[in-house]
């Protein structure tokens, strides 16, 4: 390929950047990267001899490399993802059967879980006029937006006298109300009175942390008969344990995060102190009741005789203890006012958006139908995951700016943006191997320097092992990902789209490194290593082994499992990754939300 | 043979066209043209021409004569009253004076002043108010204002009743036969009915109010009516009332009138005749050109009738001569004549291809007449039928009650060469009760009647006012009836078909479903911008199960219709959204049946304002387009634009409404709600106080704070008197408790 000989370079030049954007636009196949790279290194010299030429000699002009006017559409072209996915293949139909099925389970749970407590709960509850904890949520967002729950199957058969705890007794989520991004804490009184599980505290503090970590107002729907009292060991003493909710009332409050609590059923000892330390307060008459002990404890302590509305009742609250700043003679009139408090939070409404990291109103959807990631995705998580196919269905028109595309290729990274958002996602496609840790820890610097949101799309089932890797320094290499992870100052979301396994839960964003929000597939694995492994590692270090132990391993693997147990922050379907990420990147973003670039301090990275 | 030579005539006319306005052309040798008709060229001299024009008149018929005159080339000046002050007619010309009180427009004095004052040439009356005063028309000329419309001295002969019979009767028009006379005896009375023809009318002299009126149909029976009507005549009118006058009995008279126009030198032509028998509160609410189910030879014979009782009156400029049209015989008589442009005029210029308003401008000029009565009728036959629907502020349900109110929405069909509008008002306008309610005329022309009538429908459906009762839905139906189709008209018309007419309508569940969505869709429009929403995942289904926040939105509708089956009844509607402008909604009428639920609606919406939305739906089979109105003055009342039917709702408040609003706090007693002096009570013991009353003044932190009741109820105890010195918490007034108990029931 010489440019000399070509009398018309111009033309040549032209052709060869056809021929470049042609080829990148093909390049999942990488056999033409090679030619694609040399032509883009071919081009360089041109450049260098154009700018020096101008000046003395117009002869030459017919010979020269003019710059050539590249329309944006022609640029773009070259991070279109083009998609190889062949959805008539034995392999993707039987991909899509078996996610179907993970599908129909996590479809019939989650209804199950909506439905809330016992029909007889449920219809005691709407005998009082009060409304089921999820039609107060309705009520209370703004009509047309979508609430983005959190953990719908938390207590999921957690504890074995109830093994059903619909949502852990509280249902908690992103919703907009009056505009203004919200966390919402809404207790569930249908389940067990609504009474505090050690599963239910830890929801309510990972609502809480969402909501700091986003500086999201929050909004608690205070119901709820207080500790589980034959769980009390499980929920009171320790730090993550009840305390820790009033502790983060008053740390968000002296944040100038706002706390609004509406109460609209008990708030008995501890759970008087939603109310109480929440910056404003609005209470159902004849059925908020707010009270240190309730009037059995009071008899039994000082004999005295007092009816609930006397002893903690709204009226009481509004007008003589002012414990309560709003009286509402119903559930759907307190949500009017709840929803009047945040009308007043003067807070960022989502339609302004006035961060520093707006996002590009106009961009297009992605270019393959999002429902193919069922055929993507597979159950069998030996087989590999193209996660390309998975990107090309999450970001806008399946345009991702690839990162060091030919090195370290068992980690994909690359900018993209997801509903007008730019990220940098980082997402694997094999085995972590030292270049491809070093790829990623490059690229989270990166983000991190700009002030990019990071996704990373996990389905890893560890770093390389053996001797090779271990003389390469995997060890040093893998921790300088770990490193960029953990100290990376922007928004991290994680998504498990099939394994998340050993030190590669790590080094992509894993629960303990605070990703914003962790999402899981259905088909998502996670544990220290597989069933099998381990059962032979146990096997290997003389244990004796348990017959169980591989089927248990393997039961505890499960996304359920996980998702019961707030390891995440619930399973999604993989066809709606996009609108989670685009709800987690506002709820992130928006508001009083900001990014700063380069805020980020590294740790030492080991060379 | 007349039928014949006419249409020679036509095609003489027609050869001729286009036919200048005033030109030479031989007089037609019709055997029934009364006047040598034809107009000779104008005789230059004889000729001047208005430059200047004061319209001493509003609305409508204002702003119609305005617009002739600016088409003309004349200046013109309008009058306003202050409760007028902003009415489009005001506005509509560059001059406009200020006429004071809303009864001004009669103080025929003034306004000549002003005309007198402001060096104005001519005064167009419009109808109504002044326009058929002989007085102010003299006053006029007497002025040297040129008055647009007849002579004084024709204008007075026509308005005398009594005097128009007699030179109507003189002319050989016919009147409707009767006995006025002194003769008293039974014989006598009984040989004039004979005269006259049963069935025939006896009638007090004295009379009104139908008392001492009898019909009497047959000859036998018409002692015993006379007796009993002479008993009852003398009971309610005392000595005297025995007198008794007979007249023709019409049992299904149809209005019939005849538009004529006469110039200055005895030229006088008809436009062809209406039809206004659709009548309430007589009042004509449809007219129509040409009367239908009339033969060749009535419909000439009425044109040459209406022409020769011009003529007899010497009559100069637009008139009407009112025909009672007596369906069974086919006979027609004399009833008077108006001596003005009428309300219902353009029906004669749009089949006829006219603009009456400038014929009245040249010929008060001195021009001739434009066209003959040849070349009219040439025109008519042309141009095929129009009819006009009067649209007033009023209920028809209760009795045609007359509406007044601001125009909070209006939307009117589209206008063109056959659909035509002479409105008065804009939205945000407002109908007085101080005028007559006619919010506007729409006028429609089709080939034949029954295409007009089609047309009238299709117009009306597209007419829509919101703020007021009108009559729209009303004129629809009228639209819609079989008769009136057929033409089988009479001016008892809306009586005789009122099962069909007042026929109760049945509001569809789409309806209830528009209704819902648009509430919804606009609250979203408000909350979010069009961007963020499709900037976001915001209003997409997110998750497994039931997506929590797009979950049911329930709606109580209460249907205010007073022509609906459904009126006062509750529907409610639940809404579910499960996605972006996808839902699916149920309709419940009622606790017994079971909801009627319509799956993946796509609905879009646009708010051009606060108040109103219009909708686009794809319902499961059909897409139905619909506009909602949110009446600001009245925050939950909703009225739906909908496949052409006006349906009116109210949205059901919450049930915590009334208890939050209402602050329903049954104290017995007023209590202070801090330490205060007592400044003042306001009330005295046994005394009843409304809510919100003012009841003890008191003074705390040197500011005066008026306590007011919290209820309604009667004062039992004042606890203390001025000066008095109070703790907080301190019971100022003591209510009777049964009052306040009563209240709370």
């Amino acid at each position: 390929m010489s440019f000399t000989a070509t009398p018309k370079r111009g033309e040549m030049l032209l052709l060869t950047a056809r021929q470049l954007s042609r080829q990148c636009v093909a390049s999942q196949t990488r056999t033409h990267r090679s030619i694609a790279t040399a032509s883009a290194t071919a081009l360089r010299p041109c450049a260098t001899r154009q700018s020096g030429s101008h000046i003395t000699n117009h002869n030459t002009n017919s010979s020269r490399s003019v710059a050539t006017f590249t329309p944006p559409h022609q640029a773009s072209a070259i991070s279109i993802i083009k998609s190889e996915l062949d959805t008539s293949s034995d392999e993707f139909k039987e991909n899509e059967r078996l996610m179907g099925e993970a599908m129909a389970r996590l479809e019939e749970l989650t209804r199950k879980v909506q439905l809330g407590g016992p029909p007889k709960a449920r219809e005691k509850h709407i005998a009082r006029k009060k409304m089921l904890p999820r039609d107060r949520v309705t009520a209370l967002i703004d009509p047309g937006t979508t609430f983005l729950e959190l953990s719908p199957l938390a207590g999921h058969e957690l504890y074995p006298e109830a093994p059903e705890v619909p949502a852990g007794g509280i249902i908690t989520g992103i919703g907009v109300v009056e505009g203004v991004t919200c966390m919402i804490v809404a207790n569930d009184s249908t389940v067990k009175g609504g009474t505090y599980y050690p599963i239910t505290v830890k929801k309510h503090l990972r609502a809480q942390e969402v909501a700091k970590e986003n500086k999201l107002p929050c909004i608690y729907l205070v119901d709820s008969g207080g500790a589980n009292l034959p769980h009390q060991a499980d929920v009171f003493p320790d730090r993550e344990h009840f305390g820790r909710i009033f502790f983060n009332q008053a740390r968000m409050s002296a944040a100038g995060i706002p706390q609004v609590s509406v109460v609209m059923g008990p708030c008995t000892a501890g759970g008087a102190y939603v109310p109480a330390m929440s910056d404003e307060s609005i209470i159902v008459q004849e059925q908020g009741h707010i009270f240190l002990a309730g009037p059995p404890l009071v008899k039994a302590a000082t004999g005295e005789v007092v009816s609930p509305e006397d002893l903690g009742g709204g009226k009481m609250h509004s007008s003589v203890s002012g414990v309560t700043d709003y009286l509402a003679v119903d559930d759907a009139h307190a949500i009017v006012l709840a929803r009047r408090c945040i009308s007043n939070l003067n807070w960022p409404v989502e339609n302004k958006q006035p961060t520093t990291s707006s996002p590009n109103p106009t961009f297009a959807e992605p270019l393959y139908p999002a429902e193919e990631l069922l055929g993507v995705a597979s159950t069998n998580l030996r087989k590999p995951l193209p996660v390309h196919e998975v990107i090309a269905r999450i970001v806008d028109g399946s345009v991702f700016a690839e990162f060091k595309r030919d090195y370290g290729t068992t980690l994909v990274t690359g900018f993209a943006n997801i509903y007008g958002h730019r990220v940098g996602i980082v997402a694997n496609n094999g085995i972590l191997f030292s270049s491809s840790a070093v790829k990623g820890a490059h690229f989270i610097e990166l983000c991190a320097q700009r002030g990019i949101p990071l996704v990373f799309l996990q389905n890893i089932s560890g770093f390389m092992v053996g001797k090779d890797a271990e003389r390469e320094g995997i060890a040093k290499n893998g921790a300088k990902l770990v490193t960029a992870v953990a100290c990376a100052d922007v928004p991290k979301f994680t998504v498990v789209v099939g394994g998340s396994y050993g030190a590669g839960n790590y080094g992509m964003c894993g629960r303990a490194y605070s990703p914003r929000f962790l999402w899981m597939w259905p088909n998502a694995r996670i544990g220290v290593m597989g069933g099998e492994q381990l059962a032979a590692v146990m096997e290997t270090v003389g244990q004796k082994v348990d017959p169980e132990l591989k089927a248990r391993i393997e039961r505890e693997s499960d996304a359920v499992y996980s998702s019961a147990r707030l390891w995440d922050d619930g399973i999604i379907p993989p066809a709606h990754t996009r609108r989670y990420l685009g709800l987690g990147l506002r709820a992130a973003l928006g508001g009083r939300n900001e990014v700063a670039p380069g805020e980020t301090k590294f740790g030492v990275f080991r060379m | 043979m007349r039928t014949l030579k006419r249409s020679q005539h036509r095609l003489r006319a027609m050869a001729l066209r286009p036919a200048p306005a005033a030109r030479l052309l031989g007089a037609p040798a019709s055997s029934a043209s009364i006047t040598t008709h034809a107009s000779g060229s104008g005789n230059a001299s004889s000729v001047n021409p208005i430059t200047s024009l004061l319209i001493a008149n509003r609305g409508e018929i204002a702003l119609r004569i305005a617009r002739t005159a600016a088409a003309m080339g004349i200046r013109t000046t309008t009058l306003y009253t202050d409760i007028d002050a902003a009415s489009q007619h005001a506005k509509c010309a560059p001059h406009s004076l200020a006429l004071g009180p809303a009864a001004a427009y009669l103080d025929g004095d003034r306004i000549v002043a002003l005309a007198k004052q402001h060096g104005i040439q001519a005064l167009h009356p419009g109808y109504g108010f002044l326009s058929e005063n002989p007085k102010f028309a003299k006053a006029c000329e007497d002025a040297g204002i040129v008055f647009v419309g007849p002579p004084a001295k024709a204008m007075a002969d026509m308005g005398d009743k009594a005097r128009s019979k007699e030179i109507m009767t003189n002319a050989g028009v016919p009147c409707v036969p009767g006995y006025h006379g002194e003769e008293q005896s039974v014989e006598q009375l009984q040989a004039r009915a004979r005269e006259i023809k049963f069935p025939v009318l006896l009638k007090s002299v004295k009379g009104g109010g139908g008392k001492g009126m009898r019909i009497v149909r047959t000859e036998e029976e018409f002692e015993a009516q006379l007796k009993s009507a002479r008993a009852e005549a003398r009971a309610s009118f005392g000595e005297g009332g025995e007198v008794m006058l007979v007249e023709k009995y019409i049992v299904r008279p149809r209005h019939v009138e005849v538009q004529v126009f006469a110039d200055r030198y005895g030229n006088c032509v008809a436009l062809g005749e209406r039809d206004c028998s659709v009548q309430r509160r007589h009042q004509k609410i449809l007219e129509e050109s040409p009367a239908p189910l009339l033969d060749d030879a009535t419909r000439h014979d009425l044109w040459d009738k209406a022409r020769t009782a011009a003529t007899a009156v010497g009559y100069v400029g637009a008139g009407t001569v009112e025909f009672i049209l007596d369906r069974d015989t086919g006979e027609f008589y004399f009833m008077e004549m108006n001596t003005r442009l009428q309300v219902e005029h353009p029906v004669s210029e749009m089949v006829t291809g006219t603009d009456l308003v400038e014929w009245q401008f040249r010929v008060a000029a001195g021009e001739r007449l434009p066209l003959t009565q040849d070349e009219i009728e040439a025109r008519i036959h042309e141009r095929g039928a129009a009819i006009e629907a009067r649209i007033y502020a009023e209920n028809p349900e209760k009795g045609f009650f007359p509406d007044s109110g601001k125009l909070v929405h209006l939307k009117t069909p589209m206008t063109s060469e056959d659909i035509r509008i002479d409105a008065g008002f804009i939205e945000g306008d407002t109908v007085s009760e101080a005028y007559d309610g006619m919010i506007a005329k729409l006028i429609v022309r089709g080939k034949d009647r029954e295409t007009a009538i089609r047309k009238m429908e299709l117009a009306l459906r597209d007419y829509e006012v919101v703020g007021l009762s009108t009559n729209i839905e009303f004129l629809k139906k009228l639209c819609r009836s079989q008769a009136f189709i057929e033409g089988d008209l009479e001016t008892g018309f809306i009586d005789k078909w009122k099962d069909e007419l007042f026929k109760p309508k049945h509001v569809t569940d789409e309806v209830f479903v528009q209704a819902a969505l648009g509430m919804l869709n606009s609250q979203i429009a408000n909350s979010m911008s069009a961007n963020t929403m499709q900037s976001s995942p915001h209003g997409q289904t997110l998750g497994f199960g039931e997506t929590p926040t797009l979950q049911n939105r329930k709606f109580a509708f209460r249907v205010k219709d007073d022509s609906s089956v459904e009126e006062g009844k509750l529907v409610n509607v639940s809404v579910t959204q499960t996605g972006r402008d996808l839902f699916k909604v149920a309709v419940s009428r009622g606790e017994t049946e079971t909801p009627q639920v319509y799956e993946n609606i796509v609905s879009t919406s646009t708010s051009p304002s606060d108040t109103k939305t219009s909708l686009t739906t794809f319902f499961p089979k059909t897409r139905v387009e619909s506009t909602l109105v949110r009446d600001p003055t009245r925050d939950d009342k909703l009225t739906i634009f909908q496949l052409g039917h006006k349906t009116e709702l109210s949205l059901e408040p919450p049930a915590w409404f009334d208890k939050a609003l209402g602050l329903k706090e049954m104290a017995a007693s007023v209590v202070a709600p801090m330490p205060c002096k007592i400044l003042r009570n306001e009330v005295e013991e046994g005394q009843e106080v409304e809510k919100g009353a003012p009841l003890v003044v008191i003074e705390s932190m040197k500011m005066e704070t008026v306590i007011r009741s919290p209820q309604k109820g009667v004062i039992k105890k004042l606890a203390h008197k001025q000066g008095d010195i109070c703790k907080a918490g301190t019971v100022l007034v003591l209510f009777e408790e049964d009052a306040a108990a009563s209240h709370d029931a």
